[in-house]
């Protein structure tokens, strides 16, 4: 889209002297500021900057944090304890990087979702979504082994858990097992390597999320009318519309971070966190961090075996097949319409699938017991349905709502009918998020 | 924006459908399943919500409970005798305070360990020399450690509940339960209920029928000098109010700044928000 014609002029000496050798300031030009973007993305489409700033948030944080802790068994909590009363601002930072965690994942499922009512995964932005994918997945081990390190009660028993589902993978999963820990169980070399990785995993992201940025700029953005940009007309400059937009959309978003980081900074975690780890006890109830529940619900509803597949090493295969049906979306859905704007029955079975989601989140806070366990196996049902049925089907029976010809065609209908007002904040459904 | 939100009501319906049926279920008073029995009590305490604060005589209570009481079998490990200057003692008084303590250190230079007074900068010191030891002397079960005792209990709230307590701003489980924990004794327990040899019967305890630490305070126990009442009620009230602050120190702090930088937000948002239309004004979108 903005490849091959570069309207970049160097003004300054020192602007020319750099463009001749290292081009970066043209590149700084094109990618961020003449960069064409669609002019009726909504709010939704403010998550990719949001998420950018809090992965430097938490890296800034982290390395931080990273100074003042200690990855030993024996000194681990208590030298998070020391951020917490005594490093200068270290409650501050500990609790923005604990609740920064929970807020990229916040950001991370709501960029998610955008993705899937706006059909952004169609061709050509397979790779990109795929990318997407990759970044989750780092994300979500990024989480995982950074909640292990205050060595509290979760942490340790959360990690007993989780690496335990390897130990289903028939021939190699006790060797997988092993592997992680660094032994028989959850010890001192499990915590030094995890904390290895917690610190490595975010600078991948940060790799990954260029590979990302740049397939994005390779195809360009999509947009809620899912119709790809025809004409000049159809965009806006990335700087100043996409630019202002966005800065306000992540300051929006830095209300509610602060609002719990400064008033609930414990709420999204768990009160077993503050006791420190005791492998002789184990909590009455082990839950993992709420944005894996989803997951642990799926994993834990599988409570029967399937031929030659008991049901712990079901219950794994369904927990990663939840994940893998996200990098087949993009050939799940038959639909030659992207937006779900024009896809009324996609557009139900859509937010069906966000309360499904919302409901394994809650059935996977839940003890896996009496009405709790056949709801979860309902949801999860209904969860691979989603992917595995509707995606396909509802592309090849479904008859869309017609589409105007032209982004520009779009917004000047809708501003027709509409309020005389053009800003953004009172417009119509297709660009509120 | 009116089909999301019937969306979001419709997600809303299904989500509470699913708990009305879950928590319908058969209850059994002799035998519980789901612990505590009872829900803890909640208070009201000068430390929640946004503007809360230490009430330090308070919290000076609460000090001289655990020294004269709980210290007895709990230690309080993380907490530092110069961090009671938030209490609102001066230096000279963390002194004295800290002085009452024998701290044992070493070695000195000629290798041997030795007893001294304690410092501003020690550690209150445990009552019992190891885990092993707690426990022996306790039944086989070792007093918690205290220092973060407030933030490391607290019942679960349930659905709706919980989401009602993000905007209530809900801080006060840990409290809530220490307070209704230590009350909750001298309970008859129904009839036909099972109460272990050595336990006591509670129905605020959140981990069984009975706990171990028999009923710890009682009225008259402890002499406030500020004329508060000396009951039981009033002692949990004081020591879950001490507890939190030990468990939570920077909380005034965190709220002070949390409530500048909501505000600072607030306005740079309304700049922005200002800024961003003018850019996009006659541009349709």
């Amino acid at each position: 889209m903005s490849e091959g014609h570069s309207t970049y002029t160097p003004k300054t000496g020192i602007e020319r002297w750099f463009d001749a050798r290292m081009p970066l300031p043209r590149m700084v030009y094109d990618s961020f500021v003449a960069y064409p973007v669609p002019r009726n993305l909504n709010y939704a489409w403010t998550f990719g900057g949001i998420l950018s700033i809090m992965l430097v948030a938490q890296i800034l944080t982290g390395i931080v944090l990273a100074m003042h802790y200690t990855a030993d068994t024996n000194l681990a909590f208590g030298s998070v304890e020391k951020i917490m009363r005594d490093v200068n601002s270290g409650w501050l930072l500990r609790y923005m990087h604990a609740n920064g965690a929970s807020f990229f994942f916040i950001a991370v499922y709501i960029h998610i979702f955008r993705g899937l009512y706006y059909g952004s995964y169609k061709a050509p932005r397979e790779l990109l979504w795929i990318l997407g994918c990759i970044i989750y997945l780092l994300m979500m081990a990024t989480g995982f082994m950074g909640y292990v390190l205050p060595w509290g009660q979760m942490s340790f028993w959360g990690a007993t858990v989780i690496t335990g589902f390897f130990s289903a993978i028939p021939l190699v999963g006790d060797w997988i097992q092993q592997l992680l820990l660094g032994g028989f169980a959850v010890d001192n070399p499990t915590l030094n390597r995890f904390f290895a990785l917690h610190y490595l995993l975010p600078f991948m992201i940060a790799g990954v999320v260029v590979l990302h940025v740049w397939a994005l700029h390779v195809v360009g953005q999509s947009n809620p009318t899912g119709i790809e940009v025809k004409s000049k007309t159809d965009t806006v400059a990335f700087t100043p519309y996409a630019t202002i937009k966005d800065a306000f959309g992540m300051i929006v978003f830095l209300f509610f971070f602060a609002y719990f980081v400064f008033y609930l900074p414990n709420y999204l975690g768990h009160p077993d966190n503050y006791t420190v780890a005791n492998p002789l006890k184990t909590p009455a109830h082990i839950v993992p961090e709420w944005y894996f529940l989803p997951f642990y619900a799926i994993l834990r509803a599988i409570t029967f075996n399937i031929g030659p597949i008991n049901s712990k090493l079901g219950g794994v295969l369904c927990m990663f097949g939840a994940i893998v049906m996200l990098f087949l979306v993009p050939w799940l859905d038959t639909s030659k319409v992207r937006s779900a704007v024009y896809r009324p029955w996609y557009k139900l079975f859509f937010w069906l699938f966000v309360a499904d989601a919302i409901l394994l989140g809650w059935l996977g806070s839940q003890p896996a017991e009496g009405s709790y366990v056949f709801m979860a196996q309902m949801a999860t049902l209904f969860y691979f349905a989603f992917f595995l049925v509707a995606l396909p089907v509802l592309g090849l029976i479904e008859t869309p709502r017609r589409l105007p010809n032209s982004i520009t065609e779009a917004v000047l209908e809708k501003n027709k009918g509409g309020s005389g007002h053009p800003a953004g904040a009172t417009a119509a459904p297709e660009t509120k998020g | 924006m009116k089909k999301i939100l019937t969306s979001l009501a419709l997600v809303g319906l299904v989500a509470a459908g699913t708990a009305a049926f879950a928590a319908e279920e058969a209850h059994n008073a002799a035998a519980p399943t789901h612990f505590p029995i009872n829900e803890p009590k909640e208070m009201s305490w000068s430390f929640t919500g946004p503007f809360g604060t230490y009430d330090k005589a308070q919290l000076q209570r609460g000090l001289k409970v655990y020294k004269e009481v709980c210290s007895a079998c709990h230690s309080m490990n993380l907490v530092a005798f110069r961090t009671l200057s938030d209490l609102g003692y001066n230096e000279a008084q963390v002194k004295t305070l800290a002085a009452e303590y024998t701290i044992h250190d070493g070695p000195n230079d000629a290798g041997d360990m030795f007893d001294r007074p304690g410092k501003p900068s020690d550690h209150f010191p445990a009552p019992f020399a190891n885990e092993e030891a707690a426990a022996a002397s306790n039944g086989g079960a070792a007093p918690p450690d205290m220092s973060l005792l407030a933030k490391a209990r607290g019942v679960e709230r349930g659905f709706p509940q919980f989401v009602f307590d993000i905007f209530t701003q809900y801080d006060a489980g840990g409290p809530d339960y220490i307070h209704s924990l230590l009350t909750g004794y001298d309970q008859t327990p129904p009839a036909g209920m099972v109460i272990p040899e050595g336990t006591h019967y509670n129905p605020y305890f959140m981990s069984g029928v009975s706990l171990k630490m028999p009923k710890p305070l009682s009225d008259g126990q402890v002499t406030y000098d500020d004329g508060s009442p000396q009951t039981v009620d009033q002692y949990s009230r004081d020591v879950a109010a001490f507890l939190t602050w030990a468990a939570e120190p920077h909380m005034e702090d965190r709220k002070k700044m949390g409530f500048r930088v909501l505000v600072f937000l607030l306005l740079f948002g309304a700049l922005v928000y200002l800024t961003k239309r003018k850019v996009w004004e006659g541009v349709a979108h």
